[in-house]
């Protein structure tokens, strides 16, 4: 028998006002909603009036009843890799990052496309991580096509399934016909989707033009998307944890209303970036303990109505790979395990999630490991606990010596990489330092790093197609994956 | 007496009081306090005061919010008496402010707004999702002397730069400076589009808008007549 920890923040009364405020919220003042659904809402005899939608409580619920309790991501190799729903906890890294702390100098700098690739190769062999971001922006590709190209990247080099987004509306349909060539048509895509789509509401209660067709569009892709609710507590919603996670509330219900109406029982997930605003410098400090509170609260309601949940933690404040990061980030890897969040995003990220580090990522992969063996919780044998063993070894206490303590000591204890500093000494007797180490690990994981190329026929449909878009946006040449004076030649791959 | 009203009005402005600073403000209009001498010895020294402190860590944003509120109250009342007078309290110069293309917040933005209000700058808020032509007319329109353009989204940042080259489309660049702001804006990247300044926060903006136009006139006066 297994015991799983639990970490609850809220009761059920406090679950049940904060859904009754929500539910007052999105029908009086109501939701901004943008003219792309002015008349999928009215159909639904919802009154939309001056841009503001008034939802009535009632045909929320009934909404919110067609949202599939679980639904799975999958991997190339076409097998479950992400399990939305109930308390099954996944790791994937922060997200459209636009610098990265450069691996030599350990300064910001503008993110590039080989940023990216490296930070994808690392993650793709690291069993921490059940999925892929689409982590950076790449500064050396143009602006128009900057979110499908990082998509191709990602999907160039890991068959693990990736937690995306589109930066406009009409973009969503290059990234959504690159997921089909990858899977091998739409249909084939709806029915294990390799992606999921991140869409953010405007805060306060605000579904603007892009994400309200972003919703709409993906509820009829069948392609899941994930709500990134953010209230800033104190700038953008009310000053208090609970008012907040009214609004995110309020902000995810009418998401779902939206998306529901659009395509009745399409996957969606219950998600967010909640923070609070610093009050001394108006920033958003994802490492506050607050921040985590909200985090952690925001999932509660989510789980209480029965749906898949996404959080945004395991990100630092600080500038550089220090105590105050790692502490941050430590924190917030175990409460959002501990909550049962279902897709927990931001490891890496550091700098208010201004910055991204792959040394950092592989520092915070030891704290998910050791979050992953937290909520495995504390193995009780039904026979005996301790005394079987003490026959055996008795008042001497020799255990190292059992059966028992060899065949179990794998499952009771995890064994960190060599980035956690355990005793164990190195060949050359040095004590190298946490960024060191997480070189050595870098350099570990890259030379293990084996790609496993698509089928070649897709491999060449995807070219083509990124190569007639890429043109469009006079890019020359697809970086990280063909050199501009072989762009032209499909051939050579 | 008047030095004790004077510090009542500073003080009014510090505790982030509108109905006092109000109240001291018409009290001192009907005792015959020079309205420019109410501004200058006493609340603008409050905003000071506010400053300071804010910088010291020992008030936080919403107290600063109150004060600036404070400075407003007591201005609807002492700008009316000045043009009385036929004067008006000097501007420390003309902001148009905005957030960019494609972008919504503006929690920053209003707080520099109010803060540039507070601190005697003219400010014209254009609001969210300002294209870059928009921008470059309305400081064509208002001879502004500082262009503001703020973002909160890694992907709309990149929208400043459309600004600046917006103005410099309009022949506005030589005489308008640029300053940026927003969560993910950096000082390299301030640099890296050509903008005169970049500040972290809104009291710092304040801070840069006053050296840009110390920045102005120092080049308008080297210029050549």
């Amino acid at each position: 028998m297994r015991i799983r920890p639990k970490f609850q923040l809220l009761d059920k009364p406090l679950l049940e006002r904060i859904l009754d405020e929500a539910f007052q919220l999105i029908e009086d003042p109501g939701v901004r909603v943008a003219p792309y659904v002015f008349e999928l809402l009215r159909g639904a005899g919802i009154t939309v009036k001056d841009g503001v939608a008034h939802i009535p409580e009632a045909l929320a619920r009934r909404l919110l009843d067609l949202v599939p309790r679980g639904f799975c991501l999958y991997g190339r190799h076409g097998r479950p890799a992400v399990r939305y729903g109930g308390d099954d906890v996944h790791f994937d890294p922060g997200s459209s990052c636009l610098n990265i702390l450069d691996p030599e100098t350990q300064q910001p700098r503008p993110a590039q496309s080989a940023d990216l690739v490296r930070l994808v190769q690392v993650a793709d062999m690291l069993p921490q991580f059940a999925a892929q971001s689409t982590a950076m922006v790449c500064n050396d590709v143009p602006q128009e096509i900057g979110d499908w190209y990082r998509l191709l990247l990602v999907l160039w080099y890991s068959e693990k399934p990736v937690v995306t987004g589109a930066f406009s509306a009409s973009s969503l349909h290059t990234l959504l016909d690159l997921l089909a060539i990858e899977s091998g048509g739409r249909e084939a895509l709806r029915q294990h989707p390799r992606a999921i789509f991140d869409v953010c509401p405007s805060p306060p209660l605000n579904w603007s033009e892009f994400a309200s067709q972003n919703l709409v569009d993906l509820a009829r892709a069948g392609v899941p998307a994930e709500i990134v609710s953010m209230p800033l507590a104190g700038a953008t919603a009310p000053v208090t944890l609970a008012g907040s996670i009214v609004q995110h509330a309020a902000e995810c219900i009418s998401g779902i209303v939206i998306h529901q109406l659009a395509q009745p029982g399409s996957p969606i997930v219950w998600g967010g970036a909640p923070a609070i605003f610093d009050m001394r410098t108006g920033k958003t400090p994802m490492g506050a303990i607050e921040t985590a509170m909200l985090d952690v609260g925001c999932a509660e309601v989510g789980k209480f109505l029965g749906l898949p949940t996404h959080a945004y933690m395991v990100a630092g404040d600080g500038r550089v790979i220090d105590a105050q990061v790692e502490m941050e980030s430590g924190m917030s890897t175990v409460l959002g395990a501990l909550a049962g969040i279902n897709m927990i995003s931001g490891a890496g990220m550091l700098d208010f999630l201004a910055c991204h580090s792959t040394e950092k990522l592989v520092i915070d992969a030891e704290a998910i490991a050791s979050a992953q063996r937290l909520v495995e919780g504390v193995e009780a044998s039904a026979d005996s606990l301790a005394v079987a063993m003490f026959a055996q070894a008795g008042l001497q206490g020799d255990f190292l010596k059992l059966k028992e303590t060899r065949a179990l000591f794998r499952k009771e204890q995890h064994f960190p990489s060599s980035i956690i500093d355990r005793g164990f000494s190195s060949m050359d007797g040095s004590s190298p330092d946490i960024l060191q180490r997480a070189r050595q690990r870098i350099e570990e994981l890259l030379s293990a790093y084996e790609r496993h190329p698509l089928p070649p026929e897709r491999e060449r449909e995807m070219i083509a197609f990124a190569q007639r878009e890429a043109k469009e946006s006079g890019l020359d040449g697809l970086p990280e994956i063909l050199r501009p004076e072989y762009a032209h030649e499909p051939g050579l791959l | 007496m008047p030095d004790e009203k004077f510090s009542a009005m500073r003080q009014s402005i510090v505790d982030g009081a509108p109905d006092t600073a109000s109240g001291l403000a018409q009290q001192a209009v009907s005792s015959g306090i020079a309205p420019i001498d109410a501004i200058n010895e006493g609340f603008v020294l409050g905003m000071h005061d506010v400053g300071e402190q804010f910088a010291r860590g020992q008030m936080y944003l919403p107290d600063m919010m109150a004060s600036a509120e404070a400075m407003r109250a007591a201005m609807a009342v002492l700008d009316p008496e000045l043009k009385k007078l036929g004067t008006e309290r000097p501007m420390a110069g003309i902001v148009v402010l905005g957030t960019t293309k494609g972008d919504i917040h503006e929690i920053g933005k209003i707080l520099v707004g109010t803060l540039l209000t507070a601190h005697g700058f003219r400010v014209h808020d254009l609001g969210v999702d300002v294209a870059g032509e928009k921008f470059a007319a309305k400081a064509k329109e208002l001879n502004a002397d500082i262009v503001g353009v703020s973002a909160l989204l890694t992907t709309t940042m990149r929208n400043q730069k459309s600004v600046i080259e917006a103005m410099e489309l309009a022949g506005l660049r030589p005489q308008v400076k640029i300053m940026v702001g927003g969560a993910p804006v950096t000082r390299r990247w301030a640099d890296e589009i050509g903008a005169d300044g970049y500040a972290k926060d809104a009291m710092s903006a304040v801070d840069l808008a006053r050296q840009l136009m110390a920045q102005k006139t120092n080049a308008t006066v080297a210029e050549p007549v």
